[in-house]
């Protein structure tokens, strides 16, 4: 670890707080339906839309209500962007003119998106139209945010509200979601990334002349596979796979596109879904050390200010803080160990005269699939902060990461996507986790638990169990179907135990909606669309209808007057309880699956 | 059940048209109006012709050029329309075939260089279009590009010194050197034979 390293991690948790705290008062207006300012501008908008509509935003829902009517909306979402996908080709805004998406392709890709994982079994250059990428993708990039913040806010009015029925309205969440907050954002951060060199246009790929001619031999030792599919892949003429001939290359394709736009909302909205296969570490989505650095901090920004936005609106802004509080704590550990583990390089090169120190003139460590402007350290940093929430995207290629510096991300989406989370779901999540310590608090000191004067009873435990356990048996279902069966083997790219980490860090990415992929694995396979789908359905709501569940029970409660025997929920020692609650359960569950891949392959690799 | 089918089918189509439509076209026109050279993708001109994208790396095989990372794109290098990194794990054998055959390419073409190689020009870069190398991978290039080209070191060195971006406010990324300015420049230096 160089000074460097140290002071960028440092300074980029330091102005995630500084901002974090004006946004999360913002949206807490927002959502209470506070002047917020925009709403001089916006509010006539607002309005109209839920004139046309028909919706009337006042309504209370009941969360039986509130979790019908986010089904019923995502499923719309669902099919219209299916729809889009397997259409494309007849549809306008297709200058490449690619044809329709395969059917398990589309659903795989549908489900991704409108479950905010952002799971990509596709090249995004290779495969998606300029109309599908933006009015398809893009839609569901801000609408999917919108009601992973929308269960949040209706979880927080559980707590807040008292011997009531009702816990808001999902179409009152949503609007103010997306036209309050995710669009004005994600607005600023487009010009921003353009500014840098981000491209957004419709016009059609270029092709430009190289500055040396190459007679290139595709190099055998390279297995050609995608960042996440390499089956569209623009093969020039009479080039047939497997042909190791040179070939001459005078020219190069200038990917183009609207991609700023959906940059800067797939960042915002913890969704993920790169413009191009390769993500932000493709040099036209995020091209300089200033863009990567937005970015970065975008993956972050929303989540973080949610957990400010909790304590605002529960009344006590000392609980949103010990929340945001844990997170950073074990987000910043894993980051400092990761980036340890990245710098210190592939040992394996030592032998073959290669320099790996960092010096003030290289980075060294690891680069392999990462990007020379980012180095070691703002890749970790991405790498972690990326899978901490269930962002996904990524600026370097998780899959070539060392065996324990790759390990790091692994963990944090199988903790559960609760240390920032998704937009809204991490800290519906987290809550959870908060639930579950109260209650093991409680345990110790033979107690009814209680948290923000609710009591914890059977009825929240068992749906809190629920959460935790349905997202844990499909990643390790999922994973052990795909390692004992030939459809989900042949899938890997790399051997014995990284292979095994490919397929389990596929399941955990979308069982846990993150979305990001050890790339190696073909995942645009029919084994792989399905099961990985039929995951991400599960992983997102099945968790949305329990949170629900408990939402619409506290609601119902009565308040009980914090007392003597009442554990405080602000303090460091419940953030420690809580550290601990989250830790535990996560590396409970899954130190057998890590002792089997990334463990067994740096022992190996010796 | 039907009014909420309804309502949903109508704000999902509402949204479409705002975010999906209204939106990305907002960005489209403020980002041609305002930046107009980054939105259409950083191309560089030399005589009238597209030659490069200052973002997207290209491959150098050239002793007289600065060669960049190694690049996994399919079905050759720095193919541009379909970006991907080599995803190979870090014990895999293929992986240490692809380090290998590069480093012995390098020594190869500057047999008197014995430093050690700096592990970016080894690697492949995450998106196989990395323009950048780092400059300790510029430094070790140095003697052989400036021999190939009957150039004197020091001014190559200060060629690839303008070339080079510093961190961001000294502080954020890396420092990384430009492989395709580098070579623009030095093809356009008077007195070395120029562009082949």
């Amino acid at each position: 670890m160089t000074g460097n390293d140290i002071l960028q991690i440092v300074l980029y948790f330091g102005i995630l707080l500084l901002l974090a705290k004006p946004l999360g008062v913002y949206m807490a207006r927002v959502y209470e339906g506070q002047p917020s300012g925009l709403d001089r501008v916006l509010g006539p908008v607002e309005r109209l839309f839920y004139r046309i509509c028909g919706i009337k935003p006042e309504e209370e829902m009941s969360w039986k209500k509130y979790a019908g009517v986010v089904l019923v909306f995502s499923a719309a979402g669902f099919f219209l962007l299916y729809l889009f996908q397997r259409l494309q080709g007849l549809l306008p805004l297709n200058p490449q003119r690619f044809a329709g998406v395969s059917p398990d392709l589309a659903f795989n890709t549908s489900v991704s998106f409108t479950t905010n994982t952002n799971w990509q079994s596709y090249g995004g250059e290779t495969t998606m139209s300029y109309l599908t990428q933006m009015a398809g993708l893009g839609v569901q990039n801000f609408v999917s945010a919108a009601a992973g913040m929308a269960v949040l806010v209706a979880l927080i009015r559980g707590f807040k509200r008292h011997s009531a029925e009702t816990i808001g309205n999902f179409w009152f969440d949503l609007t103010r979601s997306t036209l309050y907050i995710l669009l004005p954002l994600a607005l600023i951060y487009s010009v921003l990334l353009v500014s840098q060199g981000v491209v957004q246009t419709f016009s059609e790929y270029q092709t430009i002349s190289l500055i040396q001619p190459v007679t290139a031999t595709p190099s055998p030792q390279f297995f050609p596979r995608g960042g996440e599919d390499e089956k569209n892949t623009l093969a020039p003429q009479g080039e047939r796979a497997g042909e190791r001939v040179g070939i001459l290359v005078a020219e190069q394709v200038i990917p183009l596109g609207p991609a700023a736009s959906q940059i800067a909302i797939k960042q915002l909205g913890t969704n993920g879904g790169g413009f191009f296969n390769v993500n932000s570490a493709h040099p036209f989505e995020n091209p300089t050390a200033f863009s990567n650095f937005l970015e970065a901090l975008a993956i972050l920004l929303i989540p973080a200010a949610l957990c400010i936005t909790f304590g605002r609106m529960a009344g006590d802004m000392r609980q949103g803080w010990a929340l945001l509080f844990a997170m950073v704590l074990i987000l910043a550990a894993l980051m400092v160990l990761c980036t340890w583990s990245e710098q210190g390089g592939n040992r394996r090169f030592a032998s073959l005269g290669v320099d790996q120190q960092a010096s003030q003139l290289q980075p060294g460590g690891n680069m392999e699939g990462k990007e020379a402007r980012f180095g070691i350290v703002s890749s970790a940093i991405w790498a972690t902060a990326t899978t901490a929430a269930s962002n996904g995207s990524v600026n370097s290629m998780h899959d070539s990461f060392t065996p324990i510096g790759g390990l790091y991300p692994m963990m944090l989406i199988q903790i559960g996507e609760v240390i920032f989370g998704g937009v809204g779901s991490g800290l519906y999540g987290m809550l959870v986790m908060a639930i579950v310590t109260v209650f093991i608090a409680g345990l110790m000191v033979g107690r009814t638990p209680e948290y923000l004067g609710k009591k914890i009873e059977m009825f929240e435990m068992k749906m809190a169990a629920l959460v935790i356990l349905i997202v844990n048996a499909l990643v390790k279902i999922g994973t052990a179907v795909g390692v004992v069966t030939t459809a989900g083997t042949s899938s890997a790219a790399n051997f014995g135990p990284h292979g095994f980490s490919e397929i389990l860090y596929a399941f955990s990415s979308a069982a846990n909606n993150n979305g990001s992929a050890f790339a190696g694995l073909n995942a645009n396979t029919l084994f792989y669309n399905t099961a990985l789908g039929i995951a991400m359905f599960l992983g997102r709501f099945w968790v949305i209808i329990p949170v629900l569940a408990i939402a619409g029970s506290l609601a119902r409660k009565k308040k009980v007057p914090a007392s003597l025997g009442t554990l405080p929920t602000h303090t460091p020692l419940f953030v420690a309880l809580l550290i601990g609650v989250v830790l535990i359960v996560g590396a409970l569950s899954f130190m057998p699956a890590w002792a089997l891949g990334p463990l067994a392959e740096q022992l190996t690799g010796r | 059940m039907r009014i909420l089918i309804r309502n949903s089918l109508m704000s999902l189509l509402l949204f479409t048209v705002l975010t999906g439509i209204i939106y990305p076209l907002m960005v489209t026109g403020i980002a041609q109006a305002l930046f107009p050279r980054q939105a259409n993708g950083s191309v560089i001109m030399k005589d009238g012709k597209a030659v490069a994208s200052q973002l997207l790396g290209q491959q150098f095989d050239d002793p007289r050029y600065f060669w960049g990372r190694l690049s996994a794109t399919t079905p050759y290098p720095y193919n541009g329309g379909s970006s991907s990194g080599s995803n190979l794990g870090p014990n895999n054998p293929d992986l240490m075939k692809a380090v290998q055959a590069r480093a012995d390419a390098l020594r190869a073409a500057d047999p008197g260089n014995v430093a050690k190689i700096p592990v970016d020009l080894v690697t492949a870069s995450g998106s196989g279009l990395d323009p950048h190398i780092s400059p300790a991978a510029a430094e070790y290039q140095m003697k052989r590009v400036a021999k190939a080209r009957g150039l004197d070191e020091t001014s190559v060195r200060s060629l690839v010194g303008r070339h080079t971006e510093g961190r961001w406010l000294g502080l954020f990324g890396e420092p990384a050197v430009n492989v395709l300015e580098v070579n623009i420049a030095l093809d356009a230096q008077p007195g070395n034979g120029g562009a082949k």
